[in-house]
């Protein structure tokens, strides 16, 4: 640390520079308030056809559904902050919720914070394995997740065959997690939302979580600037998969029965739309936990609107693919226009 | 004077011309190699545990089954090369067998339904060349927004609803063969198909500006290459082809539904990255992703036969293509992990740590 | 006592020696230049310093302690900092952050201290004389502020050793004079810089003593004083080299490109200009002066406004290098290895890329013609390579950029227009290239050249063209140019200046 400094005082700021500051700073915060916004107004237009949208009931059932995607989201956007993705969450999803329901009916009276830790132990399981591929073996992340996206499917249909979790080998207390509320809020999203906290307050706020930004935004200078590039990748994938281990026992919770299309066709797909219109860079570096969680909701708000409305079910996901490309679009034109901006002003000012 | 040396010392190989695009062609050459012996590998294993595997019947049934993953990897290959990919495929698949279902069920006649088909692919793989080339976004992004786009509308033409009542005339590809022989329709499309990308590929300006604008997009476009205008006809390409193979698909089940292809978007990239491409761009070979193909119905085709659960195919697939990313890495990993070993090692402060690696 | 002192250092790689005696003596408050030709081992030697590789033999002293840098982070935890040519800054995050990655000031419970960090960062932009915004997110600075930035974090590292492995050769020359500045500040501050440059001028005018290297080994090192840079020059080289182009007379022919008011907005205003056959027009002026730009939109890279181009009397309508092309314009890039080449592709692939129309029979590239054309081009430019199909990344600098205009010369352009074409070259192909220009203007072509060399504006152009911040201000002919009226021309020192 530099002692040599004198007491730093605050002396005015260059106009100029805090300007271009003010204009960067002013953008990010549209992208953010952007997705709440398009959210709000989605909220309010069904509500305005549909009152029993907005009933308590139907908010629960939104927050709840959600809770498991943007749950998965937290875990998904530190990996894709550091410039990789992981395609495999689906299937780590599928397998935990099997084998940790499955417990139940194993080891009769096994508390259900223990099934809990089972789940995320089986995710930490292949997230090591993914991360340990990605940053040890410099292979991109794409693939080796595609491979093991593949390979953990083969293991859980191996391992589920023909069989199901049935509802009832599980007990009250697991089943009813999703339905607990408090102040009609349920415990699900609550608990939900407080991992999200904490995981935005470690990427803002620590300096391990710092180093995932600067990973994702210039992988080589990472390394140069002596910042343990592989060590940081290997526990974001391992955090990832833990989560969606976790997921998966929340996903059981809801749906109790389980054999092999749990997660549903899509999963990790969804889940990457989510993080990409919550404002998270495709290619790294810049993003965060809240707004993908946001994204989630927007997504599954949209999801159950439909319902409402009475307009098929089919149409959920070409609205989703849709608002995906009208999220990466937006962007694009927002990032060049200030670019332009920027330009124009640093040229203006003679910096 | 000493030249300055950029230091990759990879020993060069005179490559018969237009064969290869990569140098040095002596890596490549070793991956095709390896996945031929692969392949072989897989026929023997399937002999051996059925006597049936390389029976006429059980051919045609190979053909039948990864005929339609087969044809579009090729195009697949030539978008990952250039540096994209299109995550789409299967979506587009699907809308094409939506399409043709519906418009079959409302009596349409073939030939019609047959252009529209087209047309719905040309206006899908347009719409994704547009969003990748003319507003920039990045093609994973795009392509995983159009999945669901795409797979959407399947779902709103067709709903819940299943045609299957299409004329035997045109369901036979799926029990006949060409000419009566066994070489599935699909099989023989791929056939040709893969001469006509080949060639395109390996042996003309076409196909070199391919490789070069995924091998370096900048220095393409300062060399007069129209990377836009390629990448835009790369995935019309895509978006034909996969609406060729949704009719296929279509007419093997004798079924239009809305999930029709679900799911393949994923084994066609398998496929292809298998087959050597890399996910870079730049790099890659028609015959290695012949051979992917092969290697990969071989695979699902030899599990089949075996009684073993034939959807955990995908853990050998899965396998394969970790192994297909990691061999070339070989020699770099073992000299990384070896650093990594000597470091943590580190106590003689007398000698100096020896060739950490300078990649 | 030296700061650093690197003692017999050698690393080979395979067969290739890169540094076969590397010795340099770093002092405080010395700013020590370190020159030589491309493949000299220079930046062998700053990768050793910065940790980057480690020697094959020799011993590294810091403060007269040997001492072993096994990685970047240890000649961080040394005191020695880099200060590459492209900054490796991290564009989506602030300033301050990038000054401060892994080190960030800390609250209570190992949280970041936000506040602290930026006012660190602003005292020590404060200390270094510079206006810059700890809070600014890094994408879009120029380079010139991105190496500050760099510099910044060199200091709050408490580096004693800073290295700068040339670093000019993108500024503009205000930049330079900053930087310069900043480097007087650190001398102050009892810090050894080590400046790497191929301008031999800038050497002369902040450095007190110079190293050169020749052939993997340290050749010379004395103090500046009385020392010329043709002293410097022989002992690069080892011979004494006639590196002024022969004085051809060109005589100019027909108008070949006809520049009508360009514009585009924010860039470049109201740009109009000729060149004619057999001439060669020397774009001059400050880096971000636009003159790339006018050259990219001309050739249809970048788009304009408003404006025309005519080559050949034809206008041509923007939008796309083929045009350009097919009207016989050929460009050779600013930046050889992303924009110039195809560094993953063979030498003859490379050069045959710009006319693979040419080389085609029935649709099908011939691989016989391609062959045929790149061996005819290597042997009439003299390109020094193993074989036709190794890879291009192989050639030193200056061959690769043999290979660029082996490219465009292969479709005979009536026009070439080449952007630094000498940037990062060593001197005795510089000349070659040069002398090669004279030689394409000598047979019609006519070519327009955009250098910030002056040395090699004044030596190579017949006239003279002055671009400052977007508007062409000056045109001189060879013979009324000096360096001072063209500098002058490009600062705007001409006009009287408003503060």
């Amino acid at each position: 640390m530099s002692t040599t400094l004198a007491p730093p005082r605050e002396p005015p700021e260059a106009p100029a520079d805090v300007s271009s500051r003010r204009l960067t700073e002013r953008v990010f915060r549209i992208r953010e308030s952007g997705i709440i916004a398009v959210l709000a107004l989605f909220v309010l237009i069904t509500a305005i056809i549909q009152p029993r949208f907005v009933s308590s009931s139907n908010i629960q059932f939104i927050l709840v559904n959600t809770a498991v995607y943007a749950l998965v989201a937290l875990g998904e956007t530190m990996v894709i902050i550091t410039r990789n993705v992981d395609l495999s969450v689906q299937s780590v999803l599928a397998l935990s919720a099997y084998l940790s329901a499955g417990l139940f009916g194993h080891v009769h009276g096994i508390p259900i914070p223990v099934v809990f830790l089972v789940g995320f132990g089986i995710g930490v399981v292949f997230g090591a394995a993914n991360g340990l591929m990605v940053s040890l073996g410099r292979v991109p992340s794409l693939v080796v997740t595609l491979a093991t996206l593949y390979i953990i499917q083969g293991i859980d249909i191996l391992i589920v065959g023909g069989n199901e979790v049935v509802a009832s080998s599980l007990p009250a207390g697991f089943v009813a997690i999703p339905n607990a509320t408090v102040f009609g809020i349920p415990w699900e999203a609550i608990g939900v939302a407080a991992a999200i906290g904490v995981g935005a307050y470690y990427l803002r706020s620590f300096r391990s979580g710092r180093e995932l930004y600067a990973i994702g935004s210039n992988p080589e200078g990472a390394q140069l600037a002596g910042i343990p590039v592989a060590k940081r990748v290997f526990v974001a994938f391992t955090l990832c998969g833990g989560i969606a281990g976790l997921g998966g026992v929340l996903w059981a919770a809801e749906y109790q029965t389980i054999n092999t299309s749990a997660g549903g066709n899509n999963f990790s797909l969804i889940v990457i739309a989510s993080v990409v219109v919550g404002g998270v860079a495709i290619f790294g570096g810049s993003g965060t936990p809240v707004g993908a969680a946001i994204g989630a909701l927007l997504l599954g708000t949209i999801n159950v609107a439909l319902d409402v409305l009475g307009i098929s079910d089919f149409w959920d996901q070409a609205i989703a693919g849709f608002l995906l490309l009208v999220a990466i679009t937006l962007d694009r034109l927002i990032s060049l226009r200030l670019a332009a901006a920027l330009r124009k002003r640093s040229a203006r000012d003679g910096t | 004077m000493e030249p300055d040396r950029d230091m990759s010392l990879a020993a060069t190989v005179d490559a018969p011309p237009g064969w290869r695009s990569r140098i040095p062609a002596r890596n490549m050459l070793r991956w095709e190699t390896g996945l031929a012996v692969v392949v072989v590998a897989i026929g023997v294993l399937g002999v051996t545990t059925s006597s049936e595997f390389l029976t006429g019947t059980n051919l045609f049934n190979l053909g039948l089954q990864s005929g339609e993953i087969a044809i579009m990897a090729l195009p697949m290959a030539l978008i990952i090369i250039s540096g994209e990919i299109d995550l789409s495929v299967a979506s587009i698949m699907g809308m094409a067998s939506a399409v043709l279902g519906y418009l079959f069920g409302k009596g349409w006649p073939m030939p019609a339904v047959f252009v529209v088909v087209l047309l719905v692919g040309i206006l899908a793989g347009a719409i994704n060349g547009l969003l990748v080339t003319r507003v920039g976004l990045p093609s994973l992004a795009v392509t995983i927004g159009t999945l669901g786009l795409y797979r959407g509308v399947a779902n709103i033409i067709l709903g819940p609803n299943t045609i299957s009542n299409f004329p035997t005339a045109y369901t036979n590809i799926g029990v006949n063969g060409v000419f009566g022989t066994n070489l599935s329709f699909s099989a023989a499309i791929f056939i040709v198909l893969a001469v006509i990308f080949g060639v395109v590929l390996h042996f003309t300006p076409a196909g070199r500006s391919i490789y070069a604008m995924g091998a370096s997009p900048e220095a393409a476009t300062f060399a007069g290459i129209r990377v836009k205008r390629i990448k835009t006809l790369l995935y019309i390409t895509s978006g034909v082809i996969c609406s060729l193979a949704g009719v296929l698909l279509t007419f093997r089940l004798s079924t239009a539904v809305n999930t029709n292809g679900l799911g393949l978007e994923l084994d066609v990239v398998a496929v292809v990255l298998l087959g050597g491409v890399s996910i870079f761009g730049g790099k890659g070979t028609i015959a290695g992703v012949v051979l992917g193909v092969l290697a990969f119905a071989g695979i699902s085709n030899a599990l089949l036969l075996t009684n073993f659960n034939q959807e955990a195919a995908s853990i050998p697939v899965g396998i394969l293509l970790l192994i297909s990313v990691f061999v070339p890495n070989m020699a770099q990993l073992t000299r990384r992990l070896r650093d990594a070993i000597a470091r943590r090692s580190r106590s003689a402060p007398s000698a100096p740590a020896i060739g950490a690696g300078h990649d | 006592m030296p700061l650093l002192s690197l003692r017999g250092a050698a690393k080979s790689f395979g067969a290739v020696h890169a540094i076969i005696d590397g010795s340099i003596d770093l002092y405080g408050g010395e700013v020590h230049g370190l020159v030589g030709e491309n493949g000299a081992g220079k930046s062998t030697l700053v990768k050793i310093l910065a940790g980057v590789y480690q020697p094959d033999s020799g011993q590294l002293l810091v403060s007269g302690a040997p001492t072993v840098l096994h990685g970047p982070a240890a000649a961080q935890d040394a005191g020695i900092a880099v200060i590459y040519q492209e900054p490796t800054l991290f564009p989506d995050l602030t300033a301050a952050e990038n000054i401060f990655m892994g080190r960030q000031p800390l609250r209570r419970g190992r949280r970041i201290d936000a506040r602290q960090m930026r006012a660190q960062a602003r005292a020590l932009f404060e200390r270094l004389g510079v206006r810059l915004d700890p809070g600014r997110i890094c994408r879009g600075l120029s380079i010139a502020d991105q190496q500050i930035i760099e510099i910044a974090k060199a200091l709050s590292l408490e580096a004693r050793i800073i290295v700068m492995d040339e670093p000019t050769a993108a500024l503009s020359a205000a930049e330079v004079a900053r930087l310069f500045d900043v480097a007087a500040t650190l001398r102050a501050h009892g810090a050894a810089v080590l400046f790497i440059s191929h301008r031999l001028e800038e050497v002369f005018e902040i450095c007190q003593r110079v190293t050169v290297m020749r052939d993997g080994r340290q050749v010379l090192t004395r103090p500046l004083a009385g020392l010329t840079a043709d002293d410097l020059v022989r002992a690069m080289v080892g011979r004494q080299l006639d590196d002024r182009a022969a004085d051809e007379q060109h005589t100019p022919g027909e108008v070949v490109l006809q520049v009508d008011r360009l514009t585009r907005e924010g860039v470049f205003t109201d740009v109009s200009f000729d060149v004619r056959a057999g001439e060669i027009v020397a774009f001059a002026g400050l880096v971000g002066s636009g003159r790339s730009e006018v050259a990219r939109a001309i050739f249809g890279i970048d788009r304009y406004d408003a404006g025309s181009v005519a080559v050949g009397g034809r206008p041509l309508r923007g939008a796309s290098p083929t045009s350009a092309m097919a009207a016989g314009v050929g460009f050779v890039p600013e930046d050889r290895r992303q924009q110039g080449l195809v560094m993953d592709m063979s030498v003859q692939q490379n050069m045959a890329l710009a006319s693979l129309g040419r080389l085609r029979r029935a649709g099908l590239i011939s691989s016989k013609s391609e062959r045929n054309f790149a061996a005819d081009w290597g042997l009439r430019l003299r390109i020094k390579f193993g074989r036709l199909t190794d890879p291009v990344s192989q050639l030193s600098g200056g061959n690769q950029q043999k290979v660029v205009l082996a490219k465009w010369l292969g479709r005979r352009p009536s026009l070439l227009i080449v952007d630094e074409p000498t940037r990062g070259i060593d001197i005795a192909t510089k000349a070659e290239v040069h002398r090669l220009l004279s030689q394409l203007a000598g047979n019609g072509v006519a070519i327009l050249m955009i250098s910030s060399e002056l040395p090699e504006v004044l030596r190579v152009g017949d006239r003279i063209l002055v671009m400052r911040e977007g508007r062409l201000v000056a045109e001189y002919s060879r013979s009324d140019a000096s360096e001072e009226t063209i500098m002058s021309a490009a600062t705007g020192q001409l006009q009287e200046q408003a503060p």
